[in-house]
């Protein structure tokens, strides 16, 4: 727990991406195995024991010490396992610490009797940060800032081996993986898949700006709608199943109903969605699986999940990244049609003539499932990564309102000096009803300008928030507006960011909220 | 000694401070009286505007050099270890190990004792001398970490974190936030005598302090004032400051401020967070819960007063320790570090 301990302390209080980054690359190049493979198995979720519930710690530190000085204590601390691990007396001569290997291992192997009685033996032996790590670790309360896809990009950037590739083995390594650390340490070659249903990495695409376009030629790309899901990878393989995000992360105990549906040895490449009636629900909808760990009977029918499938990568175990997507393409119509599918479809080709004809097409959709259009090109394998060329994204332009800054909130770490996070609202008669938040769009000038306006213009202060006077007109740009009961105005929008301050503008030209709700689609 | 049974009557707690009748004088009053008796330099015991202060020749110079022309009507230095009379009272200052010149004011009445030990400390400062426990019949105690999930760990490990954060974040500056009495100067000697021996850059508020501990001896190495520096100086140097100083705009000046605060508060991880710290140090010039609980067992009272901090949890321990223990919940104190 020597170095764990501290490098867990140290991301709890990082902020920032960066630090985040640099705490772990630190920290697999300068740790052991296998303790470090026990930590990325820690931060990545993938570490299963049973665990110990806060009940059980609670009652061993009341054997250890005074009821009336613990409860004084933890009603000052707030946080159970972070009090029981400040207060938990020192033993002289408990001088055995713990390594975090040993700490996995015994919590494997202990049973629900003598759990609590390995754990205190721990907590005698190590130092109060050591201590809160370990009571985080065993209550399964981790949770210190890191995504598995963050612990990777760390990895990725440590041993200069492309993240790509790490993910693609990913779901085949078991902790505390030697093997991976052997490899991107350049002592042993790259582990091997087998038959494991691995994630492959995805193939993405280039946002499509204006002038790129009078050099691409029409008939040598293809076009399809860009849908408002996620991305998502369905795989068969040896008869095992998963649906992985786009970073590689598993989705599948969210969607079993999906899971179910598959039977072949494949690998797709689709759009994940809630479907009702053939009509694409909000992407809130989605979300609300999303959200979940698992999906109860009544959460699978009320929000039923769809795949429309855009790509194939594997059939039966044949490799096809290196056909051209036309090729690929006719294999999965063939695929789709040779048995019947249920809960997936094809996402269309769209014919076009002209890129002018597509924009157009582009500009006429305003169905909220639509985000706007993908353009691949007929002749493109399938490289991972963001190669630029083969692939574009083309997004319809973004939405637009004037809203008016109420709250502005201090940001952390580079910006904690600025008030850089903002809500925003509009009118409702003479009201105004936040209505979105946001912390980028602007430039730092920008940012410097609205922290000396928000310090000049407050009216009201609550810990790190100030409310400031109905003053100021922000144009915020978002993708899309949904329907919301989280909020007051009931509205809530995706991607909101400042497109423009206006300084210029009367507060009481603002947007009203009838504007908004017609943008609800 | 006098028998344990009868507490002394002859120090009172009154809303002013603790007043001893039979001398006429206050220790630490919170408001402007006629003649005071001045544990240490902290702005919530030593204040302006008192007519005749008697404290140590350092704290005396702290109170000049913060309060100017109104650090008092007559100063009477009195050294460690002297004693002086006062209507009958016998005054000694002896050390505390808080701050520089921060003393225990042992008074001897009619055969009874009793100190005032101000804001103490056990674990070595190198820019004052170290505690020293007087057997008395009262000992009146703070308790500003009086809650036993404060231990403060050794201070070489805090030191150890701000030094290794350094080397894994070179382009930025580390901004330490300091009281500018006595923690800044504290966090300064724990630095040098970890081998730290580049120039340490300072907010001008911290500046006069240093000034006074190097005019009485204590070596603080090269200090700079952050003003009139570039951004590209201070890439992975110390800036100490304020802890306000980080949230104001102040702060821009710094190359990507790293923020770090050294508080014994920073034990508690919600407390670092709520005030955006990114590393927190703890280091604290008042006893932790052990240090308390020891010194209470050395100075073996009579009696146990408590003045401010956590009460209830000391006067729960000072009772299962078998010690009579009241709280005189003084007022005017405010959370130090
Ligand atoms: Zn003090
Ligand atoms: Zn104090």
């Amino acid at each position: 727990m020597k170095r764990f301990a501290p490098l867990l302390d140290a991301l709890v209080f990082m902020p920032s991406r960066l630090g985040k980054l640099r705490l772990l690359r630190e920290y697999f190049a300068t740790t052991p195995d296998p303790d470090r493979g026990w930590a990325l198995a820690a931060l990545t979720g993938e570490l299963s024991f049973s665990g110990v519930k806060s009940t059980q710690i609670r009652k061993l530190v009341q054997d250890r010490v005074d009821p009336q000085l613990f409860e004084l204590s933890y009603d000052f601390v707030g946080d159970l396992a972070e009090t029981v691990a400040l207060i938990w007396p020192q033993k002289p001569g408990a001088n055995y610490q713990p390594t975090l290997s040993d700490v996995v291992d015994g919590m494997a192997s202990a049973t629900r009797a003598n759990a609590a009685a390995l754990i205190t033996g721990w907590l005698d032996a190590l130092d109060a940060t050591e201590r809160w790590a370990l009571l985080k670790l065993a209550t399964g309360a981790l949770r210190v800032g890191v995504s598995a896809r963050l612990a990777k990009t760390a990895l990725a950037e440590w041993s200069n081996v492309p993240i790509e590739q790490i993910e693609g083995i990913w779901h085949g390594l078991q902790p505390p993986y030697a093997d991976l650390f052997a490899w991107l340490e350049g002592r042993a070659p790259q582990p091997e898949r087998g038959n494991l249903p691995t994630f492959t990495p995805l193939m993405l695409a280039q946002p499509l700006e204006d002038e790129d376009i009078p050099k691409l030629d029409p008939a040598a790309y293809r076009a399809e709608w860009k849908w408002d899901g996620i991305r998502v990878q369905l795989v068969g393989r040896g008869g095992e199943r998963r649906l992985y995000s786009r970073s590689g992360d598993d989705l599948g105990a969210a969607f079993p109903d999906l899971l179910a549906a598959l039977h072949d040895d494949v690998v797709l490449d689709g759009e994940l969605l809630v479907m009702r009636d053939g009509d694409i629900a909000p992407f809130n909808d989605l979300q609300q699986r999303l959200n979940r760990k698992t999906a109860t009977p009544k959460l699978i029918t009320d929000y039923p999940a769809w795949v429309r499938l855009y790509d194939i990568l594997e059939e039966k175990g044949e490799d096809l990244r290196g056909l051209s997507f036309d090729e690929r393409r006719g294999r999965l119509d063939r695929w789709y049609q040779a048995a019947p599918r249920p809960q997936m479809d094809l996402s269309p080709l769209l014919p076009f003539g002209s890129w002018d004809e597509l924009s157009q097409m582009r500009d006429g959709a305003r169905e909220r499932s639509i985000e706007g259009l993908m353009l691949k090109r007929g002749d493109s394998t399938y490289v991972t990564g963001r190669p630029k060329g083969p692939w574009f994204k083309w997004k319809r332009d973004a939405l637009t309102v004037d809203t008016v800054l109420m709250y502005a909130q201090r940001g952390h770490g580079k910006r904690s000096s600025f008030y850089s996070d903002y809500t925003f609202g509009v009118w409702r008669d003479q009201e105004l009803v936040p209505v979105g938040k946001a912390y980028f769009g602007f430039t730092d000038e920008e940012l410097r300008q609205l922290d000396k306006w928000i310090r000049d213009h407050t009216v009201d202060r609550f810990g790190p928030v100030r409310s400031v006077a109905p003053l100021l007109v922000l144009e915020v740009a978002f993708d899309s507006i949904n329907r919301s009961t989280r909020h007051k105005s009931g509205l809530a929008m995706r991607f909101p960011r400042i497109h423009r301050i206006r300084w210029d503008k009367p507060a009481a030209e603002a947007d009203q909220l009838p504007t908004l709700e017609k943008l609800v689609s | 000694m006098s028998e344990p049974s009868k507490s002394p009557d002859w120090l009172k707690p009154t809303p002013r401070g603790l007043y001893c009748e039979a001398g006429d004088f206050y220790v630490d009053p919170v408001y402007p009286v006629e003649r005071a008796v001045i544990t240490h330099g902290h702005s919530d015991h030593a204040r302006a505007g008192h007519g005749a202060v008697l404290a140590t020749p350092e704290t005396l110079a702290i109170m000049r050099q913060r309060f100017g022309e109104n650090a008092g009507g007559s100063h009477q230095p009195l050294a460690y270890g002297e004693a002086i009379s006062l209507g009958g009272v016998d005054v000694k200052l002896v050390p505390a190990g808080h701050i520089l010149g921060s003393a225990q004011a042992v008074l001897d009445y009619r055969g009874s004792r009793i100190v005032v030990s101000g804001d103490y400390k056990r674990r070595a400062d190198l820019t004052c001398p170290p505690f020293e426990p007087q057997p008395c019949d009262v000992f009146i105690t703070e308790a500003t970490f009086g809650l036993p999930v404060f231990r403060h760990p050794p201070d070489t490990e805090e030191i150890d974190k701000l030094l290794h954060s350094l080397k894994l974040f070179p382009e930025r500056a580390h901004l330490v936030g300091t009281y500018a009495l006595g923690k800044c100067q504290r966090v300064i000697t724990l630095l040098r005598r970890q081998g730290y021996e580049e120039p340490i850059y300072l907010h001008g508020a911290l500046q006069a302090c240093c000034k006074t501990y190097q005019d009485f001896g204590v070596e603080l190495g090269a200090l700079l004032p952050v003003l009139g520096t570039t951004k590209d100086e201070l890439r992975g140097k110390i800036v100490l400051a304020p802890p306000s100083a980080a949230t104001e705009p102040w702060a821009r000046r710094l190359p990507d401020a790293l923020v770090a605060q050294a508080s014994g508060w920073m034990r508690v991880r919600q407390r670092a967070r709520q005030r955006g710290v990114e590393l927190p140090l703890v280091i604290s010039d008042h006893a932790d819960w052990d240090e308390l609980l020891a010194t209470i067992d050395e100075v073996k009272p009579g009696e146990i007063w408590i003045t401010h901090g956590a009460e209830e949890a000391l006067l729960r321990q000072a009772g299962l320790m078998g010690y009579r223990a009241r709280a005189l919940s003084l007022v005017g104190f405010e959370e130090e570090d």
